[in-house]
């Protein structure tokens, strides 16, 4: 390598956590304003001043998207293991151990049965604070599972994706639940059920290049990350700053990648209308 | 830098240039007994140094640019192949080439990446990494494999997909998300061979078949070791590290459970004997398509969902 070349340390990934952060004013991460973090939850963490969408987790999905918040949680008995004994800086057995302390036994998806709008459905939630939403043999394995559920009692599925991409600390196996799942939706498909999916902030990598990218309707939230790339890797290949609001839910509603935008607050509203017109009635 | 293959094979080019050097001259009485020496010496090297490569190595003999790509296998082992371009969509990507051919007599559809050898031809074939018009173009002719009832052959050889702004708007996770589902569906044969690289979603991309073969010496990975390093370690130069960590190797995915075959490469190598790399492939292809012309086609969707279903590593209860 050339002596006068300057080396370039890649930047350190910005470790944001779900929700709102703790105490009783947050600082809103896009308009930087500080708020009433009171009136941020009150609102379905969308900031009251600018309409940020903070992330959500799984159950506050879910929340906010079953009818009187009332869902059945199913296969959370599945649970990551280290079958290839990865270990970069740390090993990734223990960081599990942090992750299950820290956010859950639930992995980086919860799956739950229950109704929309009457509509009986399985949604599937990604949890962003579990390794980045990272998918992994257990996301993998729990969204299949969902999808036979939905093929055997001929539901609707919602898939709310939340996550940089493909778990890298289960190398190859993480990028098999990509072929896996989406062979999984082709048969969702036949059976003429359903599937929507949801994209928020981000959805990256190899989630949006398998089954965020595969809804019948594909409905983001507004100012959603969302590609197949990460940009700083993008960045790197062309040596280029991208322009503002690259790969942002508006750009890819531009670009015909995604259906609609909806905000936060319609977002049930909306996902009833098409399943109860889906359904035929 | 850790990226110098010759580093490694150093006593193989040695012998090498030896043999040259001598079968210049080979009128003299006693050359040819010790050409065949060093022959043997030769084999033995290769064989020895190559069954000690370290997963990083393994890697750079993947991306050996004299490595057969899948232009050359198709020459090799196909006849009448002639290939056909775009997606009719937007374009076509040559990092991506597919076309129709007989298969020792079988009508068949070929679909493959492909990578070049000189600086032209490299940016030609966009380092062999394909933007979305690679792959619905693939589909596209795969799909006509399925309208015609003709067997697919698919080569993987590639870093990835390519991460760039035109491919992103026109939509590169789509054009993936839809093979994947929509390959997982034909009701024709898909055998699928990784030849050298096979680099993430860009691989998987083209990858969903019956059967997966990997070639003894190529790799196979959900990030590149450069791309997982840089994330994980921090720093890119941890490539090796990143490259033993992921079990990307032949015989790790073989114990995984993700590929079906390892096929043997020649003596140092597939890029030291291409013709025979070939010649070793042909027979395995011909066996594997053999067993899947036996299953009744409508069948083959329901038996390629279960093999990837069964994908995955992880504790119940």
């Amino acid at each position: 390598m050339a002596w006068f070349r300057k080396e370039k340390k890649p930047k350190e990934a910005v470790e944001k956590q779900t929700a709102i952060p703790e105490g009783l004013w947050v600082k809103c991460d896009e308009c930087k304003e500080i708020v009433y973090r009171k009136e941020v939850e009150a609102n379905l963490s969308v900031c009251p001043k600018c309409g940020y969408h903070f992330r959500l987790s799984a159950t506050e999905r879910f929340e906010m998207l079953f009818d009187n918040g009332k869902y059945k949680e199913f296969a959370n008995d599945i649970h990551s293991c280290d079958p290839l004994e990865f270990r970069d800086t740390k090993r990734y057995r223990d960081r599990l151990r942090v992750y299950e302390q820290r956010v859950g036994k639930g992995d980086a998806v919860l799956c739950a049965e229950g109704k929309l709008e009457g509509v009986s459905i399985v949604i599937c939630a990604m949890e962003y604070a579990f390794m980045g939403g990272s998918m992994g043999s257990v996301v993998g394995e729990k969204i299949a599972t969902a999808i036979e559920r939905c093929v055997d009692k001929k539901e609707p599925l919602i898939i709310v994706s939340c996550s940089g991409g493909a778990r890298m600390q289960e190398g190859i196996l993480s990028l098999m639940q990509m072929a896996k799942i989406s062979a999984g939706l082709a048969r969702l498909g036949s059976a003429g059920l359903p599937f929507i999916s949801v994209l928020t902030d981000p959805t990256t990598g190899g989630v949006t290049a398998s089954y965020a990218m595969l809804g019948d309707l594909n409905i983001a939230e507004p100012k959603a990350l969302i590609g197949f790339a990460g940009p700083r890797v993008i960045e790197q290949t062309i040596r280029q700053t991208l322009p503002e609001g690259f790969q942002r839910a508006e750009f890819l509603v531009e670009h015909g990648m995604v259906d609609l935008i909806t905000p936060r607050a319609e977002m049930k509203g909306a996902l009833g209308r098409f399943l109860t017109i889906f359904r035929g009635n | 830098m850790n990226g110098d293959q010759t580093q490694f094979e150093e006593p193989i080019l040695k012998l090498r240039r030896q043999i040259e050097e001598l079968s210049a001259t080979d009128t003299e009485p006693g050359r040819q007994a010790e050409i065949a020496e060093l022959q043997k010496q030769l084999i033995k090297v290769s064989d020895d140094i190559y069954s000690k490569l370290t997963p990083w190595q393994k890697t750079l003999v993947a991306r050996n640019a004299q490595r057969p790509y899948t232009l050359d296998f198709i020459a090799f082992l196909f006849d009448d192949f002639t290939e056909i371009h775009g997606d009719r969509k937007f374009g076509d990507d040559p990092a991506v080439v597919t076309g129709f051919a007989r298969f020792r007599g079988t009508p068949c559809a070929i679909v493959g990446h492909q990578k070049g050898r000189n600086t032209k031809e490299k940016i030609f074939r966009n380092f062999g990494q394909p933007r979305p018009e690679g792959f619905r173009k693939a589909l596209r002719a795969m799909k006509l494999a399925e309208k015609f009832k003709l067997p697919i052959f698919s080569f993987v050889d590639t870093q990835g997909a390519y991460p760039g702004v035109g491919a992103e708007e026109r939509g590169q996770a789509e054009a993936i998300a839809m093979n994947l589902r929509e390959m997982a569906s034909l009701t024709v044969p898909i055998i699928v061979t990784v030849i050298g690289e096979g680099g993430s979603g860009g691989a998987l991309g083209i990858a969903v078949g019956d059967r997966i073969l990997m070639l003894e010496h190529s790799v196979y990975s959900v990030i590149s070791p450069e791309g997982c390093a840089a994330i994980l370690w921090k720093n890119s130069a941890a490539a090796p590290e990143a490259a033993a960590a992921m079990k990307i190797t032949a015989p790790d995915l073989k114990r995984l459970g993700i590929i079906d075959e390892i096929v043997p490469e020649p003596s140092g190598g597939a890029h030291a004997d291409p013709a025979r790399a070939a010649e070793i492939l042909g027979p395995v292809l011909e066996k594997n398509l053999k067993e899947l012309l036996k299953i009744k086609p409508a069948l083959l969707p329901e038996e390629r969902y279960k093999k990837f279903r069964k994908m995955g590593v992880f504790e119940k209860g």
